[in-house]
């Protein structure tokens, strides 16, 4: 019965990292919330059982072109980081890491809720002016649609 | 100047990455939603290509932050395998809702329920 539960909430974060939304950020509370299973251990099966579904992702992005590679050099920092982060985190108790958690879910949310707002309002006035952008995002053309 | 320009924003860069790959190891995720912004200020990556990229540099990241929870003990095979399947399923399925849905609607919706789950967890 608990391992439907944590296929059924894998499948949830699964869907929305599927459209590219941070599934991970609201597995990691479905996994304390609904199946009761420690902060920490919930952190890492999330960083754990995102690498399947990226590494999928990826080959389809590195095959479309889409990633840019000179940007790379950031991964290891990045990598660094996260072994000193992960060190971290075991010296918090759960509960306080958990709350921790929940304060940085919120401002993730909210930045996330401003972006799509500042982007919205962009787009609408893109399409006032006809600006088309091209499949990686990048402005291709400028011409008036008149209407 | 251009050179120091340039060296300056790859030092900049990079310990920024630093500091989302400490957050990421941290708080077991959530990395992924900060470099996308990172890639598209700091090294001018457009937005979709920015979204890619992101993906190439988490996931080396995250696969160093899960080691050190495993090596310190923090493992649960069976816990992890039953969310890893229904992660694969379930993206399979996010793809192929991607173009159906009206994008910026789900993500607004996402955002609010990440506030409130947020919130939730921080104060009760």
């Amino acid at each position: 019965m608990k391992i439907a539960i944590l296929i059924i909430i894998g499948a949830a974060g699964g869907v929305l990292g599927g459209m590219g939304m941070g599934g991970g950020t609201l597995l990691i509370p479905l996994l304390t919330l609904a199946a009761g299973i420690d902060q920490h251990l919930a952190q890492a099966v999330n960083l754990m059982a995102f690498i399947p579904m990226s590494a999928a992702a990826l080959a389809l992005h590195v095959k479309n072109k889409l990633v840019r590679f000179s940007a790379l050099p950031i991964a290891v920092p990045a990598a660094a980081g996260s072994v000193a982060g992960s060190f971290l985190s075991r010296g918090v108790s759960g509960n306080v890491l958990g709350r921790c958690f929940g304060a940085f879910l919120a401002v993730l949310g909210a930045v996330q809720l401003v972006s799509c707002i500042v982007g919205t309002v962009r787009e609408a006035k893109r399409e006032k002016s006809g600006v088309t952008r091209g499949a990686d995002g990048e402005i291709k053309s400028e011409q008036i649609v008149r209407r | 100047m251009f050179v120091v320009k340039k060296i300056f924003k790859w030092i900049a860069a990079f310990v920024a990455s630093a500091a989302v790959g400490m957050v990421n190891g941290f708080f077991g995720g959530g990395g992924g939603m900060l470099l996308v912004p990172l890639l598209e200020r700091g090294l001018s990556v457009p937005v979709k290509r920015a979204h890619a990229t992101a993906i190439a540099v988490i996931l080396p990241t995250s696969i160093a932050g899960a080691i050190t929870y495993a090596a310190g003990g923090t493992f649960d095979l069976n816990v992890t395998l039953a969310v890893a399947g229904g992660c694969v399923a379930g993206g399979l399925a996010g793809a192929a809702l991607l173009g159906r849905l009206p994008p910026r609607a789900v993500a607004i919706i996402f955002a609010l329920v990440m506030v409130a789950v947020g919130i939730k967890l921080a104060f009760f």
